[in-house]
């Protein structure tokens, strides 16, 4: 087991001060274990993204509590000095559209997070062609994000997320773009990849297809959490 | 760590090359006109070091004879000659004047020189590249080649036709008029002459005038008008000195004795640049820094609109991780690809189109390498506006919300 997963208690966000403020958050709790994948549901305006954006660790929560893995990255402020090298090396990001760097080819955007991390071009480069090899889009390894149909993109997205060995990995609507037989497809590879990996996966959705397929789904609404168990109906 | 900034500009190549381009070909604006004001300075030199001479003796208080007109008697030399630590005394006239070729026009500096030797004579052609020097006393006229004449052409200088024996290279006014050299005599009278209807005038005004129509004195009208018709003026006599003679000696004595106004050669070159050509310097110099802001505009417009474009590649990278510093080293990396791109383009234009210009363009060395600094340190000052962008755009815009 990597540590804890995701612990999140109490956690508040309030956009603005005096008479204007918003509280977008008002004490939200989830857990997310290892090797699991659960779902975040909600409405807009519902709070999903401030949410997302306080474990991006992007955005500063007013209180509360956040753990990844071992660390505790918040408890009424940040525990970290360094949130850039903090998403870099524990947060994984996948997203709506894979907005993977155009100029660069497939294994070079998936290998170009452990290049920063300073790990040697060589080393990081076999990292990535092992993760493609796992999504299965290794034939493309030297291929321009432009040629790539919209799966084999999404799947270098989360290749991409995957890369540091995040213990956590933060995807905000994954499937959108995608029909019903890729949308699966990229579920069973994020299950596929939590449990290879022991990475504690919030996937953000809307998706309807996709919903029945997590096994512990958290409602979001006026910022506060609802936990349900789901269906965790088979691919 | 990979070349960002390499890599996007391989990827979009097409954009980078023809963006270099254009600001190639404003580089190269920019280089040619520096070059310009380099050849204006060059013709100075070379007007200067091809005369010959160490000393310009012109008439009192002005700044003959390149710059203002100057008018010596032409025996004025031999008093010069005569002084210490001369070597060497001649005559010599200017004039800018059109000389006809058949039916064209072609402006040109005719320059009289003394009957002599050249290396002995100062003012004479240094060297030809076709033909022979002038051996006659009239007639005969030794032309820059720039100036389009061939050998053995005839051309017409006010009312005498010259034949071409010899051509000679770089010999030009400091306004880059071709020179063409001919016997101090016909350019005298080229430049002093009246035509025949003044002449006859002159001649009926003065028999007319009792003071020298005077029957009781014979001869004394034909005495008159002989020295009217004759031409006894030079524009400066130039001086070379003999070995271990100061220039500023030999000047000083020949101002304090002769009472005449004497330039060495730094003093001349002083009144070429500082005072002949400082107009159109400053106008060049204009025309510079507006190509160089206009330079700095389009690079910092291209580098903005290319960073505009990846916002949201930008976003993510941040959002994943990547330093504010590799960032920024990306867009400045692609603003010097650019200038460098732009600098190569424009200095190739340069060396193109120099010689295509009337006028000598001299692109030096030290041109190009200052050119290659301030388009480098044009290029990263114009990035400064797309990196503060770059660096502002907040990594939360890669999530949705």
């Amino acid at each position: 087991m990597r540590g804890k997963g995701i612990l999140i208690e109490g956690l508040k966000k309030r956009y603005g001060t005096g008479d204007t403020a918003v509280d977008a958050l008002k004490g939200v709790d989830m857990q997310v274990a290892p090797g699991e994948v659960v779902g975040l549901i909600g409405p807009s305006g519902s709070g999903k993204s401030t949410l997302l954006k306080c474990l991006g660790a992007v955005i500063d929560p007013t209180a509360g509590r956040m753990t990844l893995g071992e660390d505790i990255i918040f408890d009424n402020g940040w525990k970290v000095r360094d949130l850039r090298a903090l998403r870099r090396d524990k947060i994984g990001f996948v997203f709506q559209a894979p907005y993977l760097i155009p100029f660069l080819d497939v294994i070079d955007n998936v290998a170009l997070l452990p290049m920063l991390a300073g790990v040697p071009n060589t080393e990081a480069r076999q990292h990535a062609l092992d993760l493609l090899v796992a999504l299965d889009v290794q034939h493309r390894s030297k291929a321009m994000p432009s040629q790539l149909s919209g799966g084999e993109q999404q799947r270098v997205a989360i290749a991409r997320g995957l890369v540091n060995r995040p213990p956590v990995i933060l995807a905000d609507e994954p499937t959108a773009p995608l029909d019903s037989e890729r949308a699966m497809a990229v579920i069973r590879i994020l299950n596929d990849m939590a449990r290879k990996y022991e990475t504690a996966i919030i996937v953000v959705t809307h998706d309807e297809k996709i919903i029945p397929t997590f096994k512990r789904i958290y409602h979001i609404r006026d910022g506060v959490t609802f936990e349900e168990a789901g269906e965790g109906r088979a691919f | 760590m990979i070349s960002l900034a390499g890599r996007d500009i391989l990827h979009s190549w097409g954009k980078f090359v023809f963006t270099g381009i254009g600001l190639g070909l404003l580089i190269g604006v920019t280089l040619v006109m520096a070059g310009v004001y380099r050849g204006m300075v060059d013709d100075g030199k070379a007007l200067l070091d091809n005369s010959g001479a160490d000393l310009w003796v012109v008439q009192k208080d002005t700044l003959g004879p390149y710059a203002e007109s100057s008018s010596l008697n032409d025996d004025i030399y031999r008093g010069v000659l005569a002084m210490p630590g001369v070597l060497g005394a001649a005559n010599v006239t200017y004039l800018t004047m059109q000389v006809r070729k058949g039916t064209q026009d072609v402006r040109t500096m005719v320059v009289g020189i003394a009957p002599g030797k050249i290396g002995i004579t100062p003012g004479w052609p240094p060297y030809l590249v076709a033909g022979r020097q002038m051996t006659r006393g009239h007639y005969e006229a030794v032309a820059d080649i720039a100036s389009g004449f061939a050998l053995g052409e005839r051309i017409q200088i006010r009312r005498n036709t010259f034949t071409v024996v010899g051509l000679t290279r770089r010999m030009v006014s400091s306004s880059g008029d071709p020179m063409v050299f001919v016997a101090l005599k016909d350019a005298q009278e080229a430049q002093f002459l009246k035509d025949n209807d003044a002449i006859w005038q002159s001649r009926r005004r003065t028999e007319a005038n009792p003071a020298f129509n005077r029957p009781s004195v014979p001869g004394l009208l034909d005495a008159v008008i002989a020295s009217q018709s004759s031409n006894a003026f030079v524009n400066a006599v130039l001086v070379t000195l003999e070995p271990g003679h100061s220039a500023d000696e030999v000047a000083e004595s020949v101002r304090r004795w002769k009472r005449l106004t004497v330039y060495t050669r730094a003093e001349m070159e002083e009144i070429l640049i500082g005072k002949l050509i400082a107009t159109s310097s400053k106008q060049i110099a204009m025309f510079l820094v507006i190509l160089a802001v206009v330079s700095a505009a389009i690079v910092a417009f291209i580098i903005y609109t290319l960073t505009m474009d990846k916002i949201r590649e930008i976003a993510v990278l941040k959002l994943i991780g990547t330093r504010n510093r590799i960032i920024a080293s990306m867009i400045l990396q692609q603003a010097l690809a650019l200038g460098v791109i732009g600098f190569v383009v424009g200095k190739i234009t340069a060396a193109f189109a120099a010689p295509l210009f009337p006028k000598y363009v001299l692109l030096t060395s030290t041109d190009t390498i200052t050119g290659f600094v301030a388009v480098l340190l044009i290029c990263v000052l114009s990035s400064l506006v797309a990196i503060r962008m770059a660096l502002k755009v907040d990594p939360a815009e890669a999530i949705g919300g």
